[in-house]
């Protein structure tokens, strides 16, 4: 048997291999790799800084993959030396690997300036996981840190530091921010929007030197100027890991030098990826390498046939909630050159199209990329854009859903990073059954590296796939396109406290009625109450703590826990209705008195001289506890429910839910506070309490299902507590419980609540505890109101007619 | 038309909007969060309070049925199929920290 020895476990080097198992090769593969960690999605690198994926889900093929496949990996080791002439690599470990076919895919390394002081102390580069992880130890809230490059890498990097918590700096020797994938206006529209969301951008800054005893305290600009810094990220670029090959004698300009089939000088050594020089250019991004890795898989194995003949420069990112796009040349100044250009400032919007000899040139996107694949189309197949004027920089309207996916021929590459046309989809989706995005993916690796081609995948399965199962996801809002489910996995993994955060980062940067009380609720429940609490998210209801009525005036109920009050209570209830001219005085279905036609500025004084909590009956949020009289007086009572009532009111009351919360206990099974239409309900029995959930008796009527059966008031009430806090955290907003329990299933909610491992209800106790302890009476707002909040402005001047 | 000083800016807080009565016209302030716009405070639909509406951008929607206007020209963007006439609009500025408005001192009449 043959042996292939690989020096190099990153994407370019696994990825041809992974090619090289497509032919039938007779060759004995070894992979040696210099970081200890099996194959991994660099790209997905600055998602493991910014919190979204940990390092385990990033990983591309794990160590199962290498045995299947007869693999032998060798992790750990750097190869130190080539004997070309021996047919043998020496290891840092000693070894001495004999090959008789040698691929190099030895990657490259972060470009470090020689600017004095970039030796000290936490100063880093961002190149590997370690690197991430070394980054994500030091990183943390307030942190002064500063990113040296404004490129692709170095923006990436200071995205995921500020989710870390860092006062982030980027200081960029150009005057606008990545210079080689967007021209100065998209530049500069970049950097706006990246200072808006906090990141301070220093373009045209040179750096001098790092300061600092040992560790790093600042920098120093060529202007003289100084900032300070606690940590310092370096990011200003990449250079081929080419010294090994140069060593061993082959070709070496600024990479290894191979020829379009990807063989180098030596006739048994190929090189892939980062490493190499084809034709002059040096490769960095992802999907020219596993372009290559395929040429080289054939020539490798004995099919030299394929060629390499370079690619056009095209990068598709998110940064900070940008998308920004670039593909083709962006000089506009070269002779024959049209453009065609659109910006929309406010909308945060610039398309700008270089066009040449009728054929499309270049094309730059910022903050709206979701048309990349026509212009990459265009750009590889040299298309005449004569029939496309019209619609050069929106497509024309779709007459049908497919069409845009119908347009596509089946040579074109639809996911760029794993090289997969839309050919090789349909083959496999006829080939495999394909039905599922998640199949899909295992399947073709299809939108597996930066996933930017998701949604175009996701569409092309559904106009091919006989079977195709739609995901059942709905978007929040079209100012925050994305599922409920991901909103709040953003908030939690991005550490978002503030809707305005949320909106600026991940949506259009304004909102509406739809999403902001959503995008409230989320906030505090997944912070536990230590958000960033914005009135202007909330609906009126829930700045003044009343209920608008259709005349703009308010109703005001005061909490009565249990619906038992005492005559002191009704007294004053009876002087305020009169005091503040009250126009009606009802009593509410849940037990509760509500005075009904009340002004916003007599809000205050009315909360005040009632001297009783928030009944909360304006708010999605716990309404009540109805309960019925009980053991203490009914002769048929057996358990007491005013009691557990008036207890589960008081642990749970002053909390926001994703829709009203209403409650009921009773105290035997005649149910005459109706618990069984509530969305809890606790019923008494002999000895035992039922616990009922997901219960309504409003525009439809469900009775509601049993969570579980227990003996004691304290488990009756902890079983409670626990559904009612799953419910906050699981639940969309304005997702009733009885909606809630008819999606998941009753048997769903029971395995995750009252029958879970007792460290995930402690769990959830733990955090309905955390938030109960940052709530508060709302009506205490009387003594420190926002501006204006209760009373009318007063003009500073009246003029008369 | 004159410009009349109406209270502080800060009285007003950043995405919301606050209700001043001049006259006999009620009108709605709202602080955008990149400027300041008033507009007549009474939806189209039903009268409702438009100062007590959630601010999106430069739009506000109405608290009692969630009908959407738009605050720089006072058009309904969402409501009913048969249009409404649009919300009376009106100059404001901020000198000084102060807001303040042109009013037509016959409208304040009317």
């Amino acid at each position: 048997m043959k042996r292939l020895v690989v020096v190099g476990n990153g994407m370019a080097g696994v990825a041809c291999v992974e090619q090289i198992l497509k032919y039938r090769h007779g060759f004995e593969i070894t992979i040696i790799g210099d970081e200890t960690h099996v194959n991994y999605n660099r790209i997905l690198l600055s998602s493991v800084l910014a919190g979204e994926k940990s390092a385990d889900e990033i990983v591309l093929n794990d160590i199962d993959w290498y045995r299947a496949n007869g693999i032998v990996p060798r992790l750990g080791v750097r190869v130190t030396g080539i004997d070309t002439a021996a047919h043998v690599v020496q290891g840092s470990d000693g070894s001495a690997i004999p090959f008789d076919k040698l691929i190099l895919a030895t990657g490259s390394s972060a470009f470090v300036p020689p600017i004095p002081g970039v030796d000290k102390e936490n100063v880093h580069v961002f190149r590997t996981l370690d690197d991430t992880r070394a980054l994500l130890e030091k990183s943390g809230p307030g942190r002064k840190t500063a990113v040296i490059g404004g490129g692709l890498l170095g923006l990436e990097a200071a995205r995921g530091l500020q989710v870390q918590g860092c006062d982030v700096t980027v200081v960029h020797m150009a005057d606008t921010l990545m210079e080689r994938q967007l021209d100065a206006a998209g530049g500069a529209l970049l950097g706006r929007k990246m200072q808006n969301l906090g990141v301070r951008v220093l373009t045209g800054t040179q750096t001098a030197a790092v300061l600092g005893n040992g560790h790093v305290e600042g920098l120093r600009f060529a202007s003289g100027e100084e900032i300070r810094a606690d940590l310092v990220v370096i990011a200003a670029g990449i250079r081929p890991n080419a010294e090994l090959g140069r060593a061993a004698g082959l070709e070496v300009r600024r990479g290894i030098v191979v020829n379009d089939y990807m063989e180098t000088s030596h006739p048994d050594v190929f090189a892939v990826g980062e490493c190499t020089e084809h034709r002059g250019q040096i490769f960095g991004l992802v999907a020219p390498l596993i372009e290559q890795g395929k040429v080289l898989a054939a020539a490798v194995t004995g099919n030299r046939g394929p060629v390499f003949t370079g690619a056009a420069p095209a990068a598709k990112l998110k940064i900070m909630g940008v998308d920004v796009f670039s593909a083709g040349a962006i000089d506009d100044s070269e002779p024959g050159v049209e453009v065609v250009r659109y910006e929309d400032a406010a909308m945060g919007v610039y398309k700008k199209l270089l066009v040449k000899n009728n054929r499309l040139h270049g094309v730059i996107l910022v903050g709206d990329a979701s048309d990349d694949h026509r212009y990459k189309a265009w750009l590889s197949e040299g298309t005449d854009l004569t029939p496309h004027r019209r619609h050069l920089l929106f497509p024309p309207p779709a007459q049908d859903a497919g069409l845009d996916v119908a347009g596509i021929p089946d040579g074109e590459t639809v996911c760029g990073c794993m090289g997969v046309t839309k050919g090789d989809i349909i083959h496999a989706v006829h080939e495999h059954g394909i039905s599922t995005m998640a199949h899909l993916k295992d399947r073709t690796r299809a939108s597996t590296g930066c996933g930017s081609c998701s949604g175009l995948c996701a569409r092309l399965l559904k106009a091919v796939a006989p079977e195709f199962e739609e995901d059942k996801q709905k978007v929040l809002c079209g100012c925050i396109p994305f599922p409920q489910e991901k909103v709040r996995e953003i908030v939690r993994s991005q550490k978002l406290r503030s809707v305005q955060d949320v909106l600026d980062i991940y949506g259009n940067g304004k909102g509406c009625e739809v999403c902001k009380p959503a995008l409230a609720y989320i906030v505090d429940v997944v912070a536990c109450g230590g958000h960033e609490e914005d009135r202007s998210a909330r609906f009126i209801n829930d700045r003044v703590h009343a209920n608008i009525q259709k005349d703009g005036t308010f109703s005001v109920v005061p909490r009565m826990r249990g619906g038992v009050t005492t005559p002191a209570e009704l007294r004053r209830i009876a002087d305020v209705a009169e005091k503040y001219s009250v126009r009606m005085v009802k009593v509410t279905g849940s037990q509760r008195i509500d005075l009904l036609g009340v002004k916003k500025s007599d809000l205050p004084a009315i909360w005040n001289d009632l001297g009783m909590p928030s009944g909360q009956a304006y708010t999605k949020g716990v309404r009540m506890v109805k309960t019925c009289v009980g053991s203490q007086f009914c002769r048929f009572g057996t358990q007491d429910s005013i009691t557990a009532g008036i207890e589960l009111e008081r642990r749970l009351e002053n909390l926001y839910t994703p829709h009203k919360f209403k409650m009921g206990v009773v105290g035997c099974p005649r149910n005459c506070a109706e618990a069984t239409v509530k969305d809890v309900g606790l019923v008494g029995n002999e000895g035992s309490w039922q616990i009922v959930v997901g219960g309504a008796a409003g525009k439809g009527v469900r009775k509601a299902d049993l969570l579980v059966t227990v003996e004691t008031t304290e488990e009756a009430l902890e079983a409670a507590e626990v559904f009612f806090q799953y419910y906050r955290e699981n639940a969309n907003y304005l997702e009733r419980t009885y909606d809630f329990v008819e999606r998941l299933g009753i048997e769903k909610v029971r395995k995750e609540t009252v029958y879970a491992p007792p460290e995930t209800r402690r769990a959830l106790l733990d955090r309905l505890r955390k938030s109960k302890d940052k709530s508060y009476d709302a009506w205490l707002e009387r003594l420190d109101p926002r501006p204006t909040q209760f009373v009318e402005i007063q003009p500073m001047e009246t003029i008369t007619a | 038309m004159s410009w009349i000083r109406i209270t502080a800016a800060e009285n007003i807080p950043p995405r919301e909007g606050r209700a001043v009565q001049l006259g006999g016209l009620e009108l709605a302030l709202f602080n955008t969060g990149d400027g300041f716009l008033a507009v007549e405070n009474r939806c189209p639909h039903g009268g409702g309070p438009l100062a007590d509406g959630i601010v999106g951008g430069t739009t506000v929607t109405c608290p009692l049925h969630n009908w959407r206007i738009c605050l720089e020209n006072g058009t309904v963007q969402r409501g009913c199929a048969g249009g409404a006439p649009p919300v009376r609009t009106f100059p404001i500025e901020v000198v000084d920290g102060i807001v303040m408005l042109a009013i037509d001192e016959a409208r304040i009449a009317a």
